[in-house]
């Protein structure tokens, strides 16, 4: 119940203060919400497996958007940005279904 | 209990196995619940914000360093087209205004040679220096090819312009008549004829008392002739415009 109350909340927040990215951080911000989306997915998922830790979503969550930060960044040093924050996302995705098959098969039984 | 191999997050830590099996959602103390609202509340509002900047036009700030690379070469591209364009004009609103005091030129300049021509046709009144030719005639001496040479010597000492008798002298005029009775262009002149000849005085005074020119031949039948220069004399008959009927300008 507390991840969807903070997830509603934090939107709300969001669309009432509309803060403007500051200009560093524009790049990486993207990639954060989806590593911290796949953070969640597989959050759920272990719920749904009974195996929820609060001690591993926390560090899993903060880890993936630290990782997924670090790697945009290495790869806009190294010119390459554009290509690996693509990279990123389509990895970070295809987690992301594969927790959502899981939730599914909990969820439907299919 | 789960069928799916390894769960892809570290999520999937195993359990604890120390502690006794409680359900899920006992597992996790305040501390933890607390830590875990901030997070997705953070996430949301990340998603949030990024969604409403995707959204509002602040694309360009966020691209990276090729896009924004492409973007300016693109602009910048765009911009030479734009200038070139702009220099085209220019050029072209110089031409046109350069041809618009060129040709006001021109028609300056055709007036000034529609004043000559009237002047040398005899169109439009003229001054300037000549000489008064006064032929004092009595017993009709004078004949028509006498008029007729004394006009073509004067024009052939340089007259510009002349009239005879208040009869301007042009292109085409005809002399006709009989001695006595002589036509100028139709119009009958008398003596003694007077002649306003429009000129360098000193030539055609010099011209005409040649030896066996006009005025010894004409003085030697019998008539007078009186030549005086002027400084300033005034030729103001003025014969009709002609149109050409047959004869156009050669444009090209």
């Amino acid at each position: 119940m507390i991840p969807i109350l903070g997830l509603a909340a934090g939107v709300l927040l969001g669309l009432l203060f509309d803060p403007t990215v500051p200009l560093w951080l524009q790049p990486y911000l993207p990639i954060a919400v989806v590593a911290a989306l796949d953070a969640v997915f597989g959050g759920f998922r272990a719920r749904l497996d009974r195996i929820f830790d609060a001690k591993v979503f926390v560090i899993s969550f903060v880890s993936n958007v630290v990782v997924a930060a670090l790697i945009v960044f290495l790869g806009d040093q190294l010119g390459v940005g554009a290509q690996l924050s693509t990279a990123v996302v389509v990895v970070l995705g295809i987690r992301i279904f594969g927790n959502a098959a899981a939730i599914r098969r909990h969820v439907f039984r299919a | 209990m789960t069928t799916t191999p390894e769960p892809e997050g570290a999520e999937a830590a195993p359990p604890p196995p120390a502690r006794p099996r409680r359900p899920w959602w006992r597992r996790r103390g305040p501390r933890a619940g607390a830590l875990i609202g901030v997070l997705t509340l953070l996430l949301g509002f990340a998603l949030a914000v990024q969604v409403r900047n995707t959204d509002t036009d602040q694309v360009l700030a966020g691209a990276r360093e090729e896009d924004l690379v492409r973007i300016l070469e693109e602009v910048t591209s765009r911009g030479q087209r734009l200038r070139e364009q702009i220099a085209d004009e220019r050029a072209a609103l110089r031409q046109l205004t350069s041809s618009d005091s060129r040709s006001a030129g021109a028609l300056e300049e055709a007036r000034l040679r529609a004043d000559e021509l009237g002047v040398l046709t005899g169109t439009l009144p003229a001054v300037g220096p000549g000489l008064r030719l006064t032929v004092r005639d009595a017993g009709g001496t004078m004949r028509v090819t006498d008029l007729l040479d004394t006009i073509q010597e004067l024009r052939g000492a340089g007259a510009e312009t002349m009239q005879v008798d208040g009869v301007r002298v042009g292109l085409s005029t005809a002399v006709t008549g009989q001695p006595g009775a002589l036509l100028l262009d139709g119009r009958p002149i008398t003596a003694p004829y007077e002649f306003l000849v429009l000129g360098d005085p000193q030539n055609i005074e010099t011209a005409l008392n040649i030896p066996g020119g006009v005025v010894q031949s004409l003085t030697g039948r019998g008539a007078s002739v009186v030549v005086t220069q002027e400084a300033e004399l005034l030729v103001d008959a003025v014969r009709p415009r002609e149109e050409p009927r047959y004869a156009a300008p050669d444009d090209d």
